[in-house]
């Protein structure tokens, strides 16, 4: 299992507009997660870490390039290859930066809704929501609203409701921003352990130096080009290596 | 897990304000269709009640309720000897306004042919029927009249013997009932002071005249009150009415009168056909066309308030598909909102309109094929109105939810 690849993208170029308007915001981008391997993405605003990151999650079609997940084509320049949005409920988790909770529902409603979406029974759903809650640490709030949940609670709820499904696939951008070192630090162990044990593929669009030693690899992107860095290097000092 | 419920529960109060907005919108479209059936009902209840067979009226008017009609008293004898007639009736009807506790009363008054009717088949809620021929009067409660109160009315003063529930004219006013005598005396009567000066015009008259200046004794008997002057006709009736005996051909006997060159003769659904067609036709297409634009106007406010709803669930909206919500779910979601809104919008319009409409001053009819009838529209109406809701919510991309 682990050399089978979660998510491979070749020559994933994204470009907006046309003419004079024209800007490439992601430049044939190739990447291989490996099943249980957790990535980071570092770079600037700009550099096209979102674009890569709603190319790879189906959320953004690339001009160009292909998206493959579980060894399976699902996109093959802009067009699907497979129904995305059944795809995304299945194999894929995101956690974005907000937390992105739905606000007319409670905290254990919007991890619920996620199984609930994927054919699982309410009863066997609640009782799942339940035990991730409880594992991240807001097991005491799962009837709040989410307006009465704190920053980092909502966060912890976004990446329950990320790993409700079991996905193959988590995409995560800045998940810790809103965490204090130690829930940032638990949430990224999280992903870790959920990429071991599920076999999951993990990309984690981060700034937070404090966590980069969870990572199996390190990547940069810069103006639309993606380059892996050493990881025995700190960032700011690494040598790049063109992948 | 029900969506639209639990966004509802999120938003109850301004859920709740938006249902009884539309609840209050739907009430008066549904008014509008209850105001129309009670000016129908007011308009052929009285025919349905007095349950004539044939209505004779003065030559080419279409009365007596359309219009003013006159027919002589004779006309009674002559309608009663017509083979085919098993019994005819005098009918009087004509309105008056009068003030009541410092309020205007509009009166429509029906006289009873005294004594074969007494008014007995009336709704009575209190009270009797008439029991003499003078100076009696069955009053609708709608008049505000109260049981034995005593009204003047002309020369004379009128004890309220009974009330009656329902019985309106088809302009709406409460009905009393008096016998023809009566209503006659208060339909022609004059003060003392034209009496006088009609006494001294004919006097005036007779002084022109050669037979009264060749016969004094004859000028004298102008001085006499009218009804006793031979010359001068007793007050007219409005129109005679007549019952057919069992077995007679109607066709038959409506034909004999019709041949008459003084009389005019309705049968029962000529006479309804008439009211509905002339009194109550553009009263039936005005409120058609408020109802009508009434309902538009409900329709476009659902739909700017379920447009709204959507909008400020978008970002839900494009989150739910970001983590693959499927297009079911997300139309049940705003289609669930629609109907629940559309229906207890009804719901709160029928129970406000239960209380409210008995207090309006003209009837309300709620009929069953009217309320299921409206039911209908505001569901086709909350379908409708949701699609806009729809549109918008199709339209969205669920890379939205990341832009915060």
């Amino acid at each position: 299992m682990p050399d089978e690849l979660a998510i491979e993208t070749i020559g994933l170029t994204k470009i907006y507009g046309r003419g004079n308007t024209e800007v490439v915001a992601m430049r044939d981008v190739s990447v291989k997660v490996r099943r249980g391997e957790v990535i980071a993405l570092l770079g600037p605003s700009g550099s096209g870490k979102s674009t890569f990151l709603t190319a790879v999650g189906l959320i953004n079609p690339p001009t160009s390039g292909q998206v493959r997940i579980g060894g399976m084509l699902v996109m093959d320049g802009p067009h699907a290859a497979v129904n995305l949005r059944s795809f995304r409920r299945q194999h894929i988790g995101y956690v974005f930066q907000k937390s992105n909770l739905i606000p007319f529902l409670s905290a254990i409603e919007n991890v619920q809704i996620a199984m609930e979406l994927n054919g699982m029974t309410s009863r066997a759903a609640r009782t799942r929501a339940v035990e991730l809650l409880d594992e991240l640490g807001v097991g005491d709030r799962l009837d709040h609203s989410t307006a009465m949940l704190s920053g980092g609670q909502q966060q912890r709820v976004a990446v329950a409701r990320a790993l409700a499904n079991h996905p193959g696939v988590i995409l995560a951008d800045e998940p810790t921003a809103a965490l204090d070192s130690h829930r940032g630090r638990q949430v990224m162990e999280l992903f870790r352990n959920v990429a071991r044990e599920h076999g999951a593929g993990v990309i984690v669009v981060t700034h937070d130096q404090r966590t980069l030693e969870v990572f199996d690899a390190i990547y940069e992107m810069e103006d639309g080009v993606i380059h892996q860095l050493n990881i025995s290097n700190p960032p700011h000092t690494s040598s790049r290596q063109k992948h | 897990m029900n969506l639209a419920i639990k966004d509802i529960r999120h938003n109850l109060g301004r859920f709740i304000l938006t249902v009884l907005g539309i609840g209050m919108l739907l009430m008066i479209v549904m008014g509008m269709a209850g105001i129309y059936r009670g000016l129908l009902e007011d308009a052929t209840l009285l025919i349905n009640r007095i349950d004539a067979d044939l209505w004779i009226v003065q030559k080419d008017t279409r009365g007596p309720f359309a219009e003013v009609s006159r027919v002589p008293t004779s006309l009674l004898y002559r309608v009663e000897a017509v083979p085919g007639i098993q019994s005819s009736r005098e009918f009087v009807y004509h309105t008056i306004q009068r003030q009541h506790n410092g309020q205007p009363m509009r009166i429509s008054v029906l006289g009873l042919s005294w004594p074969i009717d007494k008014g007995e088949w009336l709704p009575l809620t209190s009270g009797r029927a008439l029991r003499q021929n003078h100076f009696e009067i069955v009053a609708d409660k709608t008049l505000g009249l109260q049981l034995g109160e005593q009204i003047p009315l002309g020369k004379e003063t009128y004890t309220v013997v009974g009330i009656t529930s329902g019985m309106v004219s088809s302009g709406g006013d409460g009905m009393a009932f008096t016998t023809v005598r009566d209503s006659q005396a208060i339909q022609f009567d004059s003060s003392g002071e034209s009496v006088r000066l009609e006494r001294a015009a004919r006097d005036s008259r007779g002084q022109k005249n050669e037979l009264f200046l060749s016969q004094p004794a004859l000028t004298e008997q102008l001085a006499r009150p009218t009804s006793e002057l031979p010359g001068i006709t007793p007050p007219p009736l409005s129109a005679v009415i007549a019952r057919v005996a069992p077995g007679a051909d109607l066709q038959q006997v409506e034909s004999i009168i019709s041949s008459w060159g003084d009389v005019s003769v309705f049968s029962r659904a000529g006479q309804e056909e008439l009211l509905v067609q002339g009194m109550v036709d553009k009263a039936k297409r005005q409120l058609g066309m408020f109802r009508v634009l009434l309902t538009i106007i409900a329709a476009i406010i659902m739909a700017l308030i379920l447009y709204t709803l959507t909008l400020d669930k978008i970002h839900s909206i494009a989150l739910l598909k970001l983590i693959g919500a499927p297009n079911h779910v997300i139309l049940g979601l705003i289609l669930q909102q629609a109907l629940l809104l559309g229906g207890l919008g009804y719901g709160i319009a029928w129970v406000v309109g239960q209380k409210l409409f008995p207090h309006f001053p003209r009837r309300v009819v709620l009929t069953n094929d009217d309320l299921i009838q409206l039911a209908v529209i505001v569901c086709v109406i909350s379908l409708l109105s949701s699609l806009l809701g729809i549109w918008k919510a199709m339209r969205v991309n669920p890379n939205d939810a990341l832009m915060g």
